[in-house]
């Protein structure tokens, strides 16, 4: 009920035309306001603490959309940020992403490497040594990557005093953003293989179209078992009665997304040919987010780490260990 | 989003299912004793008869059958818990596997009355073994040439021509073998049937061929003049390629197309574990493992379609197709790792495992359907053909 409510809005309101725009430093706040307004960013907050009580697994399918549109906002940060800190902490109405990592530097400054959303996000959560940590990006430096369009930015703070130290599970946070991650690219990669078999549809070469040749095929068939396998992965770390997403699950879910990002958008750009490379054809909305989403928060060069050491720590068999 | 796709929602084990792994699981530690790694991982090439029986005596092969039959009349759930359990033990279940998986299925689907009253029991009890004859020396990915053809005679069929890379052959009774019945080759898919032969008619020759390994489980069967009843037809005469895809949805769908190198994987990972050198692997394992918790949720996810009495012929292939690429890439990572410093010295039951388990890896990926054409499957259910 929820997933197609937010289809609906993204379809109407987050046109390839407004994620460019966005991008291009428009403002975000009628694309904010459709989605905030409708209520959305209390999704998972209980009905007695004005939310809608969605239950976890129930979320994956809402995620995937925000990745199918590329959203050029932290929505999901938004929604997750409310379950992770406590219950009777209070957030801002902003827009908050999450910081993949927070150091403090020997002279009292804060960093956050490369946050996903940091170059447009109204504030930013970060785990800090058990505690969670409330950062106003306004009051930050903010240093793009230089990449074309990109909205990943590195924050600096000269100091701490205007972070907020809130109430909440901040060992919680990396998993669900691993999850968050995991489902966005499961739904970006499921929009490039629908363009990417359009496109061989509809293309034609020596007389036939492009999908009609076995090698084409071939490639297609692969494309498919990946996005198949992410999607499948992604939506098991949703899958838990807790109110956030459990580390091995998540872990999992954004190696196995992470990996299979990288030979997605690499045969979706081999199947289109030049067209797209370029800028006004819409894959590279959805590829360059395969390849920032594959970084955020940590690769599969990590989070496979994560598994292994707690498969090697533990006693029993990898196919036990595999069924949790 | 895709059809095909949109079928690869997470679904998980119900209760009934995880309540009767414990079954199996006690079942395993009293009739099962651990062989070494390197016969475990023959798995379910593995033929052992007095293995199969004890299964049968506790009541699980056949598992999915009717209970009039002597099946247990369980559902496609708790077959997967068996068969993962039974897999990620090693257990040699090659026997009983074929009749268990598929041919008493398909008689059950397409037999009449007295096939399944006269087949069903005597499998799952264990007394008759099944094998597939689909294969032919030219016949191989291109399976609606066979050449095996049956003859209408006055009170039968006469059955000429020959089966290849029948696995375990040699000690089954019976195969279900895919002939031409009617037509020409040019025919292709039309005029083709499934006959149950009963390999000790007078005619029928099997010669079985050594692998690469020195085991022999694949046989070159010669059908000569063999005489068979009208009862030997399974199903309608010339529904055999409907019926031979009914029957690959359940030879394509199982954990079996994940776990074939499960015994080596986890054989190296309790060597990592005792020994110094498991930091340098950590990534490699949590890949694996990553991997292998994806391809179970995906078949279980075949599965559930499989419970609902669907036949999910192209889910199948998509599983197997990216399933036998994990299998074959475990000994392949492995035999690397354990040569990674020539100083150190290899557990020598890895070692063998591993080179065994690279010899054969190469059939992960032709038995059951070559990869080129599960992917021209895909293609297909991706309205590419």
């Amino acid at each position: 009920m929820f997933a197609e409510a937010i289809e609906d809005i993204l379809r109407d309101q987050c046109t390839p035309a407004v994620v460019r725009a966005i991008e291009a430093g428009g403002s975000p706040a009628p694309l904010w306001e459709a989605i905030a307004g409708a209520g959305f960013l209390d999704l998972l907050l209980g009905e007695e603490e004005g939310g809608a009580g969605l239950p976890l697994p129930e979320l994956y399918t809402v995620v995937s959309h925000f990745g199918r549109y590329a959203v050029p906002l932290p929505v999901v940060q938004s929604i997750a940020a409310r379950a992770l800190v406590a219950r009777e902490a209070q957030l801002p109405d902003g827009s908050i992403t999450l910081a993949p990592a927070l150091r403090r530097e020997p002279d009292g400054a804060l960093r956050c490497p490369l946050v996903p959303y940091g170059a447009i996000a109204q504030y930013v959560l970060a785990a800090d040594d058990g505690d969670l940590l409330l950062l106003r990006c306004e009051s930050a430096q903010r240093n793009g990557t230089g990449i074309l369009h990109s909205q990943l930015a590195t924050l600096m703070w000269r100091d701490d005093r205007g972070a907020e130290r809130i109430a909440g599970d901040s060992s919680a946070l990396a998993p669900f953003a691993a999850a968050l991650h995991a489902a966005l690219l499961a739904g970006a990669m499921s929009k490039v293989f629908e363009m990417t078999l359009q496109y061989c549809n509809e293309r034609s070469q020596f007389g036939k179209t492009l999908g009609k040749f076995q090698a084409v095929q071939h490639q297609l068939s692969v494309m498919a078992e990946l996005v198949a396998a992410t999607g499948i992965a992604a939506e098991a770390s949703f899958q838990t009665t807790d109110r956030t997403p459990r580390l091995l699950s998540a872990a999992m879910a954004k190696a196995r997304a992470s990996e299979a990002a990288i030979s997605v958008a690499n045969t979706a750009h081999a199947l289109h040919g030049a067209i797209g490379i370029t800028e006004e054809y819409d894959l590279q909305l959805f590829t360059r987010r395969l390849h920032e989403w594959r970084v955020a928060h940590g690769s599969e060069s990590y989070w496979n780490r994560v598994v292994g050491e707690q498969v090697l720590a533990e006693h029993g068999t990898l196919a036990e260990f595999v069924r949790g | 989003m895709s059809q095909l796709l949109s079928s690869f929602r997470y679904a998980a084990l119900p209760a009934a299912a995880e309540a009767f792994r414990v079954d199996v699981r006690e079942f395993l530690r009293t009739a099962y004793t651990p062989a070494s790694p390197q016969q475990r991982a023959r798995s379910w090439m593995g033929f052992d008869a007095a293995f199969s029986k004890k299964l049968a005596q506790r009541g699980w092969v056949g598992v999915t059958l009717p209970k009039a039959y002597g099946g247990a009349e369980l559902d496609a759930f708790c077959r997967f818990v068996l068969v993962e359990e039974l897999l990620a033990a090693g257990a040699p279940v090659g026997a009983h596997w074929i009749a268990d998986r598929q041919s008493g299925p398909l008689i059950n689907k397409f037999g009449t009355d007295a096939q399944r009253k006269f087949y069903l029991p005597k499998i799952c009890a264990a007394e008759v073994f099944f094998c597939i004859g689909m294969s032919e020396p030219n016949a191989g990915s291109d399976l609606a040439s066979v050449g095996t053809r049956a003859t209408r005679v006055d009170d039968g069929w006469r059955l000429n021509g020959r089966k290849l890379w029948t696995t375990g052959a040699q000690h089954c009774r019976y195969m279900i073998a895919l002939v031409r019945s009617s037509g020409e080759a040019g025919d292709r898919q039309k005029g083709l049937s499934q006959f149950v032969v009963d390999l000790a008619l007078p005619g029928v020759a099997v010669r079985a061929i050594t692998d690469l390994a020195g085991d022999a489980h694949f046989n070159e069967v010669f059908f000569d003049d063999v005489r068979l009843a009208d009862e030997a037809l399974i199903g309608n005469e010339g529904d055999g390629w409907m019926q031979v895809n009914a029957e690959l949805a359940f030879e394509r769908s199982g954990p079996e197309r994940i776990y074939s190198s499960i015994v080596l994987l986890e054989h190296w990972i309790e060597v990592l574990r005792r020994g110094p050198h498991a930091n340098a692997h950590v990534e490699t394992i949590g890949r694996f493992a990553t991997h292998l918790a994806t391809l179970r949720n995906m078949s279980i996810a075949v599965t559930a379609r499989l419970v609902r009495g669907e036949s999910p012929l192209v889910e199948a292939a998509l599983v197997k197709d990216i399933g036998t690429e994990f299998e074959q890439s475990i000994p392949a990572v492995i035999e690397a790792a354990i040569a990674a410093d020539p100083q150190a010295a290899v557990d020598p039951d890895l070692l063998a495992t591993v080179i065994y388990l690279c010899q054969v890896a190469p059939i992960f990926s032709l038995r059951g359907g070559t990869r080129e054409i599960l992917r021209g499957m895909i293609a297909r259910g991706l309205g590419l053909r």
